[in-house]
């Protein structure tokens, strides 16, 4: 096949590492080829980050570039639109409906922009999930990542079983269970 | 069957040197290249460390060597600096085991103060440079590191790169070969660099080189990939992934070792192909010797550049000349730089700091964040020590007057680092700054690793910690206070007093870092709209999991709130409760 490009972007602490590794390890597992990139650092302390996922018959370069990427997660919606150019034409975006103030609009010296969802939405396939809201609702406000991530797997691929398996394997074993429910939930806010 | 894993590119390079035998690992946290020793402490069979500086790992490498180990160190491309003096005289001296120095440089400054290119330091200190190109070739290429280090007496550099370090790829695991170590015999000739012994091993050096860049055109690391021959690129590192993957038809000489440059196979190759490029990351160091030896085909830098990292877009853009096709336009959006987390000590000090209009001289850890708005108290950060010689010499060049509204800002590993220099130079020559030790019991924006301070070693060992305030009046400075980093009404109450004071002080904030296993505090912080005066006082400081509300009240995320209170304290209507 065809190398596959993911992206996974949010806000650091986000928990992008961890996802990341979650698609990494899946393609593996499915006897592909793989190379992800991740940022670690200062980033990682509440500023934007990207890692990239790639897999397919051989990988060369690790990262995914402007106008390549088939499936583009977010963990928030301005991320979202600040790597929404980094999408194919026929590429998905599945956004985390939910807000962060970045530092530049807390402070005041930049403007949230409005309507960040429609934007998305008029430009690529949009798939927008209210995955924070859930994952309080839940009593798991961390796992917002993993319900994100079942409402983007039937766009990446693989077996619904493979997914589960990766995940619990994946992530540490005392949130074993409530990620598997987070990633079911997810799962069913979407459909292709 | 052997195993296959996906590691990252510094997991990969400590599972090469764990198996060509490595026996002592030392290093200093730094962004790129923290995981190389967080990888290579979990195997038994390797002495690893968390040394308080890079000069100090490199030392301690350069000795396990001598006695006969086969020994490496690890750093980012700044603490080769740190590390340079050694370096440069152990370059002379050779080896006895195995010696190998990973650098990791940061094109694109993903955490970094500068973009210095390590190859120009290896060049200068006339030690070998091998670069991989994955996780693959990482593992490799350490046991072919160790393996040039003992057959050419050299220490040896493999270079990394941010987006090598910090990459996952497929890597075939193999078995560790133990190594006996070698016998030790005194040979002073060798390893006493005065002037007399150091003259002839300078000429030994210059052979060694001279010999190495002979043999780099047998190595199999340096190797000709001959396709369409109207094009052709010598590149190596990262960079020949791109061209893997924008040019796939292209030729290409794929450099392993870099220094010394394999002349015969590279001119070889700029005469077979039509255009040549040197794509190459960073500093012009392969392209300057390729134009020196009179290829003046070669196209470089004047195409491409010596900032940032590279890309395959790059290539097709500046050298197919077309555009990605279906690519919106990036949209115009606010940007979002780091911040301290929720619950970070540092925004509190910094918050009285702010409020009493202090300036300080700062350094590098996640504190050099205070430099932005709101917090805006940092007003120089150069290097890892600097903030306490920095205000020093501030004080030297205006007078003691000067700096009674500047203080220096340093965390504990950084003071552990260097810091702790600059401060016996303040006794010895007399300052009156304020030193403030912002003691958050890890080095934090690395990720969080032990030092001689927190009692602990990179191996998890409990161990002794130096106690900081001790080891400050024990240069014989008198006035030495550990405040709460939370105690709001202390910290001002020091700051004032101490600016002013004719003499060094250090005031040593205390408060785990917010991200530390562990650390939690019992309650969160939740607002009481109805007492809410619309006053924005809880909002200075800039903590992200407060948002004023359309109608002026304060909204807190709970999601990421930690509990610090903080807000809470700077509300004087309690209307932020923490429950």
């Amino acid at each position: 096949m065809n190398v596959k490009n993911i992206m996974i972007v949010g806000v650091g602490g986000q928990g992008t590492l961890l996802t990341s590794r979650i698609l990494g390890n899946l393609a593996i597992r499915t006897g592909y080829d793989v190379k992800l990139s991740e940022v670690h650092g200062m980033a990682q302390r509440g500023g934007s980050v990207v890692t990239f996922v790639r897999y397919g018959e051989q990988v060369a370069e690790p990262i995914v570039e402007e106008g390549q990427a088939d499936v583009l997660i977010a963990f928030e919606r301005l991320e979202a639109l600040r790597y929404l150019h980094f999408l194919k034409e026929d590429g998905v975006v599945i956004v985390n409906d939910w807000r962060i103030d970045p530092i530049t609009v807390v402070t005041g010296a930049a403007q949230y922009p409005e309507g960040v969802t429609e934007t998305l939405q008029a430009a690529r396939k949009t798939v927008a999930v209210e995955a924070t809201k859930t994952a309080i609702e839940m009593g798991a406000p961390k796992a917002f990542n993993i319900i994100v991530l079942g409402a983007a797997a039937r766009y990446v691929g693989f077996d619904k079983e493979d997914w589960l398996q990766v995940i619990a394997a994946t992530v540490p074993p005392k949130t074993v269970e409530v990620n598997r429910r987070a990633f079911e939930a997810g799962y069913a806010m979407s459909s292709i | 069957m052997s195993e296959k894993k996906i590691l990252l590119g510094n997991e990969a390079i400590a599972r090469g040197a764990y198996e060509a035998g490595v026996k002592v690992s030392a290093a200093y946290p730094g962004t790129p290249s923290t995981e190389i020793s967080e990888s290579i402490a979990k195997y038994d069979e390797v002495y690893a460390e968390w040394s308080p500086n890079e000069k100090v790992a490199a030392e301690v490498a350069i000795g396990a060597s001598i006695a006969g180990a086969r020994a490496m160190c690890s750093m980012k491309h700044v603490g080769v600096n740190v590390a340079s003096d050694p370096l440069f005289t152990a370059a002379y001296s050779g080896v006895g085991g195995g010696l190998v120095v990973v650098a990791a440089d940061d094109p694109g400054m993903y955490s970094s103060q500068n973009e210095q290119d390590s190859r120009m330091v290896a060049r200068a200190a006339m030690i070998p440079v091998l670069e991989p190109s994955d996780s693959a070739e990482a593992k490799e290429f350490m046991k072919l590191a160790f393996d040039l280090s003992e057959g050419y007496d050299t220490p040896v550099m493999m270079r990394s790169t941010t987006r090598l370090s910090h990459s996952q790829g497929l890597v075939e695991l193999g078995e560790r070969e133990e190594r006996e170590l070698l016998p030790y015999e005194r040979n002073i000739a060798k390893y006493v660099m005065m002037p007399a012994n150091a003259i002839r091993r300078h000429m030994t050096v210059e052979e060694r080189m001279k010999k190495l860049a002979e043999d780099a055109c047998g190595m199999s690391v340096n190797r000709a990939e001959y396709r369409d021959l109207s094009i052709g690129f010598i590149t190596s590192g990262i960079p020949y992934q791109y061209v893997r993957e924008a040019m796939p038809e292209a030729s290409v000489l794929k450099l392993g070792l870099v220094h010394p440059l394999p002349r015969r196979l590279m001119e070889e190759f700029a005469a077979r192909v039509d255009r040549l490029y040197i794509f190459e990351e960073l500093e012009p160091v392969i392209e300057e010797q390729v134009r020196a030896w009179g290829i003046l085909k070669a196209v470089g830098k004047e195409l491409f550049t010596v900032q940032g990292e590279y890309s395959a877009n790059m290539l097709r853009e500046r050298v197919m000349g077309h555009k990605p096709a279906d690519a919106l336009t990036p949209a115009a959006v606010p940007a979002r730089p780091p911040i301290l987390c929720p619950g970070c000590p540092h925004r509190s000090v910094y918050s009285v700091l702010n409020r009493l209009k202090i300036h300080a001289a700062g350094d590098i850890g996640c504190y050099t964040l205070g430099a932005l708005a709101p917090l805006s108290v940092v007003d120089t950060t150069i290097c890892m020590g600097s903030s306490i010689s920095t205000l020093h010499g501030m004080e030297k060049a205006r007078g003691k007057e000067y700096i009674h509204d500047w203080v220096a800002v340093i965390g504990d590993s950084t003071f552990m680092h260097t810091g702790i220099n600059s401060l016996m130079n303040m006794v010895y020559n007399q300052s009156s700054g304020t030193v403030v030790i912002m003691d958050n019991s890890t080095t934090g924006m690395t990720g969080h690793q032990d030092h001689a301070a927190t009692g602990r070693t990179l191996k998890g060992e409990v161990v002794p910690a130096i106690n900081i305030a001790g080891l400050c009046r024990s240069l014989g400075i008198e006035h030495v206070y550990e405040i709460s980093a939370f105690d709001l009404e202390g910290l001002e109450e020091a700051f004032r007093r101490e600016t002013k004071r004719d003499a060094v002080s250090v005031i040593i904030t205390k408060a785990p870092c917010v991200l530390l296993k562990g650390v939690t505090f019992p309650n969160k912080c939740v607002p009481v709209p109805e007492k809410c005066k619309k006053c924005g006082a809880c909002l200075r400081p800039g903590c992200p999991a407060l948002t004023r509300k359309e109608d002026g009240t304060v909204e807190i995320d709970e999601t990421m709130c930690n509990g610090c209170g903080l807000c809470a304290q700077l509300c004087r209507f309690g209307a932020i409760e923490t429950k």
